[in-house]
């Protein structure tokens, strides 16, 4: 069976070009960039010119560069060393959990935190951002895109508030990065995490870009690796590989492949909509990064939905996953006003540079069946619940 | 079976439903595992009363590990799938709700029919089963005399399920596969250890799954605190069957009909729940005697070997998972109703329980007891 992977907003293949620069760090290269001899002294070099790379890729200097284990601890870095107790945070119900529960545990550690809505594209309203500024207010957290819908934040008008309000200004950019354009300065944030594996590095690798002159509380400690800002012998073939990541990225926007990627993206989403009834996109209108598609089909359950495909061999998302493995209703869908039923016929595609227009083709060959097989076998609905006995 | 199907394995974490997998994977089909999320572990743990953790239990995050490495391990595509919210809609409320009402509730029946041979085969349709195979003690026939499909009692006489399964219908029964049905269960485990499953010595379940520790009384006042719900105020009298007040109870879901503990009374002789009036919150008690009774009405009747009663037909019918099956006579009463006849009074029939009728191994049906 051909498989089609198209849920590249988990995670992403290594690009072999990617892999070739990271492989002769294992072994033949397996220095602790930290130690003073011609081993280390290798590594450490291949670990400077990875950063300068990350830097070129947001448009900042290589200094302002903290390698992290990934986006996680980009996101816990960036709130837990920007904030403490006593101080106000603005962040958004959209954001991805590394952000989210990042803050829930400051705020059972003594930080106020507002949630800010999303409107029915899931887009943060600036003006609301600028409402739910106080006198204590430290930090604020919006991310650059969605990993649900892919749509793009407000972040430079946030920026700005920030500014002007003095506060910090963190964003996720983990479903952004290296997928459009960025500059942290034009952004004027303080901070922003990124993903390795999200972008065709390896998992365990990821960066939070700190501007200069920052204050930020680390999280580990230890040795005085990243500045003292992140203690733990670096990463290296990571970090390696996200440097080659980063300069791929950038060559790719000189050759237009994201338009290109959108055309792919677009086509996929134009067709399924053409062929399948009682669908829509989910942030439609709203600007998106160019990988991502998120479509509701009525009367489907997602969850046997992306279980039907994958036994086909087509790769794509619904929801969020529980520990247990099983599918929760998107937090994302149902903060953007979406009933539950819709949030949970609601499919992810997203798409990675390793996909062509075959598996666009492919995907189409798969889903309006798939969709028309789950709708003919849905239970008619039921009366309400069998209550045996009332209450009273 | 001569050709290869695609089958879908109700998969539990368990040796028996394991070996299931296994046994239909070694035949060569092409088979699917499947979990069902029915209840989240944590979401009552550490309110008043009730356990901080449970492990080791149906939906627990070791059995979803354990089912999960057996799929692995065997080689077939594993998912985990979501119906907290049904679960909770179709058998938990319920389930409380009937203790408030004064009946003793059955939620594995419940769940059997509204859960596991009713969400989980959609969902085994949906991605292309044929079949959905459990790890039940029971067995499946299909009666060519008849043309209806048979719900059978296991080889195995001591974990025969089939009183949790009198609910299915024919179209469930017709897609379902019971490979246990032909075995007892140190053969299972031999079978589990033949297929090198690492879980086959694994202790049987045996509670509630969702009611840790099997206080379902600490359950149904965590569940209410946490719904926001205040326990419905049930407490009442305790009188004899002449209508004597002997004493008063704190609520009448704390009692089951043959209950002799936690009366609060103090008699010469012992004691027995034997009546819950629900309308004047009365709980009868008296001596054992009182216990038994000839006749039962069963309603919500569910008929498997047969598609009507015509006529009173003998069966031997039993009124709770424990009981041994009593001669009696069946016959329907109304629409949904039949009136149970036993040769002999039996002690304890409980509300809210099932009475399931057999003809030798074969279930005849099923109906709630009123």
């Amino acid at each position: 069976m051909r498989r089609i992977y198209l849920d590249n907003n988990s995670t992403t293949p290594v690009l072999p070009e990617v892999l070739d620069a990271m492989r002769p760090y294992f072994e033949e290269h397996f220095g602790n960039a930290s130690s003073i001899h011609h081993h280390g002294q290798e590594t450490r070099a291949a670990v400077e010119r990875a950063r300068d790379s990350v830097a070129a890729l947001l448009g900042c200097s290589a200094a302002e560069i903290v390698f992290t284990s990934g986006g996680t601890e980009a996101d816990n870095l960036a709130i837990a060393g920007l904030a403490e107790p006593g101080d106000h945070i603005i962040t958004s119900c959209i954001e991805h959990h590394a952000v989210l529960q990042a803050c829930k545990h400051l705020e059972e550690a003594g930080c106020e935190v507002t949630y800010l809505p999303v409107d029915g594209r899931s887009v943060v309203d600036p003006d609301d951002v600028r409402r739910a500024l106080r006198r204590n207010t430290k930090l604020i957290s919006v991310m650059l895109a969605n990993n649900e819908t892919g749509v793009l934040q407000p972040v430079e008008e946030i920026g700005k508030i920030a500014a002007e309000a003095d506060a910090c200004f963190h964003t996720d950019a983990v479903q952004a990065a290296a997928k459009i354009p960025i500059d942290v300065r034009k952004i004027s944030c303080d901070a922003m995490s990124i993903s390795g594996h999200k972008m065709h590095a390896p998992q365990g690798v990821g960066a939070l870009y700190v501007r200069k002159g920052t204050h930020l509380r680390p999280l580990f400690f230890g040795g005085r690796h990243e500045r003292s800002r992140r203690a733990g012998t670096e990463n290296v073939p990571g970090i390696v590989a996200l440097g080659r990541a980063a300069d791929l990225a950038l060559q790719s926007f000189e050759r237009d492949d994201d338009r290109k990627m959108s055309a792919l993206r677009d086509r996929l989403q134009q067709r399924i909509l053409a062929q399948v009834e009682d669908a829509g996109v989910n942030g439609e209108g709203a600007p998106r990064v160019p990988n991502t598609c998120n479509i509701y089909f009525d009367q489907i359950d997602g969850e046997a939905m992306v279980i039907s495909l994958d036994l086909k061999g087509l790769a794509v998302s619904t929801g969020a996953a529980c520990s247990s493995g099983a599918i929760e209703p998107s937090h994302v869908l149902i903060a953007m006003g979406l009933p539950a039923d819709r949030a949970r016929a609601s499919i992810r595609f997203s798409l990675g540079k390793q996909n062509t227009g075959e598996d666009i083709d492919l995907a189409l060959a798969l889903v309006p069946e798939a969709v028309a097989r789950l709708r003919e076998l849905a239970p008619t609905p039921r009366k309400g619940p069998t209550l045996i006995g009332r209450w009273q | 079976m001569s050709d290869l199907k695609t089958i879908a394995v109700a998969m539990s974490g368990g040796v028996d439903s394991s070996t299931v997998a296994a046994i239909v994977r070694a035949e060569g089909h092409n088979v699917i595992g499947l979990t069902m999320q029915l209840w989240n572990q944590r979401r009552l743990a550490g309110h008043e009363g009730m356990p901080e953790a449970v492990k080791g239990r149906c939906c627990s995050l070791d059995d979803v590990y354990d089912a999960r490495r057996v799929a692995e391990h065997i080689g077939i595509p594993y998912y985990v799938v979501n119906h907290e919210e049904r679960f909770e809609r179709e058998v938990v409320r319920p389930f409380v709700s009937e203790y408030l009402s004064g009946r003793t509730p059955i939620p594995c029946s419940l769940c059997n029919n509204h859960l596991k041979f009713d969400q989980l085969h959609v969902v085994a349709r949906q991605i292309g089963a044929d079949f959905v195979a459990t790890g039940h003690y029971a067995r499946v026939e299909y009666s060519d005399v008849s043309g209806r499909w048979l719900l059978k009692r296991p080889a195995d006489r001591s974990k025969d399920q089939t009183y949790f399964l009198f609910g299915l219908t024919q179209e469930q029964l017709g897609r379902t596969l019971f490979p246990l049905g032909g075995m007892n269960k140190p053969e299972v485990r031999e079978l589990a250890r033949k297929h090198g499953l690492a879980l086959a010595e694994k202790p049987d379940s045996q509670e509630i799954c969702f009611v840790p520790g099997g206080d379902y009384k600490r359950f149904i006042d965590a569940y209410l605190a946490e719904s926001g719900e205040s326990l419905p105020d049930t407490s009442g009298e305790l009188v004899t069957p002449e209508g004597e007040v002997i004493g008063e109870h704190a609520g009448i879901h704390n009692f089951t009909v043959g209950q002799r503990k936690g009366l609060g009374v103090a008699t010469g002789s012992p004691l027995y729940v034997i009546q819950i009036n629900r309308a004047d919150k009365q709980v009868v008690v008296g001596s054992d005697d009182h216990l038994y009774s000839r006749t039962l009405r069963g309603h919500r009747v569910n008929l498997i070997s047969v598609d009507e009663l015509r006529e009173p037909m003998r069966v031997s019918a039993k009124i709770r998972h424990r009981h041994e099956a009593a001669p009696a006579m069946l016959e329907k009463i109304a629409a949904d109703e039949v009136r149970v006849t036993f040769d002999e009074p039996q002690r304890a029939v409980t509300p809210g329980q099932a009475a399931v009728f057999y003809d030798d191994d074969v279930v005849v049906g099923g109906a709630w007891i009123a």
